[in-house]
């Protein structure tokens, strides 16, 4: 029972990573049909921000200030790249799939062989508080504490999200956009600045996302790939969710971070079953996508 | 009188397609002007070229402005209200967020909203897609007369409604009209004779009839254009 509680908290704070890492993935795609590529870049030079401050701080600060800042840095980097990117690659390439496509592709293969070039290939250590490494007893149960923080972050994002998109004039556009773009713009509306801002968004919690797997999942380690390799699930996330919900990525990334830590404890163990993790949630993908084509929320936001 | 609206020579290509082949027509201002043709004759694609809702060339002049590169939120900002065919009201947004989109000005006009159309306010919080036909092209229309701008654009307003909707609808559009120039696509000559003072009637994408609604009466013509007796 205690095993089976421990395995359910840690699959939560793996899902509220993929959560982070997906919803603004899914928002872009719902908003402007732009598939993202770049998005792992986004998530990878928001772990590379923190650690870039973490470590040039003045350790004075304490701590949890110094890792508060480098939270600030990770979600800044990947909404500022992130902006950038929809103004200066993006928005000429509007109504251009394929070039989209081959852009992002382009800048995050770019990127990244930078990032090799300036840091090497090796990892790099990101300074966290030791209480990331402790966990809290509850009763028989050991729960660490940075899969709280992941928790605590993907709830945070998801309560913030939801209350942006119901409650502000700019929500209300994006939801709105992305049902029908071309009715938003009959209605007055600059739709370009949506953009933008969804662009904004999604590089925010990508950053954060970034930083979260490091600390999280990676050994507080930094690298140049780990983006990529996140962005595979964010892409399985949102897709079994449905292109375009939030609530839709919410509950995929529920779903694929139970299916897979679980499989991982359970099954890996056995000979020839390392991958069964991300093989069950590939199968998974397949499963969802057979029963319903568009994915559990498809369509809604 | 001057025009509200101005097309000169538009052309639309759309998928291989040449939709409009040369559309020009003026539409008077303070007047409604009935645009008629059989269906895939081009009509929605002249209001959307008008709108800036699809790549065209040629000149759209809209209430003294060129628009003709304007993108389509510039267009509408200048004060064009626009209710799509189909309706187009945003099925997971609530009635209430629909029209909230919708505003663009300072003091959107939900008094007179809500006067010709009581039902939304009972239905606010109700989202559009579970409304009826009738009630979501309510919707559509209050989003095109908030803002109170001196232009409406309206697609086949009675497609698809039940003839009582229909006299409703018609009596809110004849209400409306009264303050506003009017541009209307409709199917349904009843209510092009009780809003319009003028047709045009496009076929094969370019104007063939321009004259005043009364050319709805001569028989001939009308079975000639528009392959239905008058």
């Amino acid at each position: 029972m205690t095993v089976l509680a421990d395995l359910t908290f840690s699959a939560l704070a793996l899902s509220a990573v993929y959560f982070l890492a997906a919803s603004g993935l899914s928002l872009i795609y719902g908003l402007m049909d732009v598939l993202n590529f770049a998005h792992g870049l986004f998530m990878t030079l928001g772990a590379y921000a923190a650690w870039d401050l973490t470590t040039h701080l003045a350790s004075g600060l304490g701590a949890p200030t110094i890792f508060a800042l480098g939270v600030g840095a990770s979600i800044i980097a990947g909404a500022v790249v992130a902006g950038l990117t929809e103004l200066l690659l993006i928005r000429p390439l509007y109504g251009r799939p394929i070039s989209q496509i081959l852009v992002t592709i382009g800048l995050d293969l770019a990127a990244v062989g930078l990032l090799l070039g300036g840091f090497g290939s090796n990892s790099l250590s990101l300074p966290v508080p030791l209480w990331f490494f402790e966990a809290t007893h509850w009763g028989a149960l050991n729960l660490p504490n940075a899969d709280f923080v992941a928790l605590a972050a993907g709830i945070v994002v998801l309560v913030g999200l939801e209350w942006f998109l119901r409650r502000t004039r700019y929500g209300i556009i994006i939801r709105a956009g992305v049902e029908n773009r071309d009715m938003v713009r009959a209605l007055g509306v600059d739709v370009g600045r949506a953009f933008t801002l969804v662009f904004v968004l999604g590089g925010a919690m990508a950053g954060l996302a970034g930083l979260l797997n490091s600390v999280v999942f990676n050994g507080d380690l930094v690298s140049p790939l780990q983006g990529d390799g996140l962005l595979i699930f964010a892409f399985i996330v949102v897709v079994i969710g449905g292109l375009g919900s939030i609530r839709g990525s919410a509950v995929a990334a529920l779903l694929v971070g139970v299916v897979q830590d679980f499989s991982n404890y359970y099954l890996s163990s056995h000979p020839g079953m390392a991958e069964i993790g991300n093989l069950s949630v590939v199968l998974l993908l397949a499963v969802v996508l057979e029963w319903r084509p568009r994915g559990l929320f498809g369509g809604t936001i | 009188m001057s025009a509200a609206v101005e097309l000169t020579d538009v052309h639309v290509s759309l998928g291989g397609s040449h939709v409009l082949q040369g559309v020009s027509l003026a539409a008077p201002e303070g007047e409604v002007l009935a645009l008629l043709g059989r269906n895939g004759v081009g009509k929605t694609t002249t209001l959307r070229a008008l709108m800036g809702l699809v790549p065209h060339t040629g000149s759209v002049r809209v209430l003294g402005q060129d628009v003709s590169r304007w993108p389509a939120h510039r267009v509408a900002r200048l004060g064009v209200a626009y209710v799509p065919e189909d309706r187009d009201v945003f099925s997971a947004l609530t009635v209430a967020e629909n029209l909230r989109l919708a505003e663009q000005v300072a003091a959107p006009d939900y008094d007179a909203v809500y006067e010709l159309f009581p039902e939304l306010r009972e239905r606010a919080r109700q989202r559009a897609g579970t409304l009826s036909g009738g009630q979501q092209q309510m919707v559509a229309v209050a989003r095109a007369l908030l803002n109170r701008w001196p232009l409406l654009v309206v697609d086949e307003p009675s497609k698809g409604l039940a003839p009582r909707l229909v006299s409703e609808l018609t009596d809110v559009l004849a209400r409306v009209s009264a303050t506003t120039t009017m541009l209307l696509v409709e199917q349904n000559l009843a209510v092009v004779r009780r809003l319009a003072r003028h047709i045009v009637v496009l076929d094969h994408g370019a104007v063939v009839h321009q004259g005043p609604v009364a050319d709805l009466d001569d028989e001939d013509l009308m079975r000639q254009l528009l392959g239905v007796s008058a």
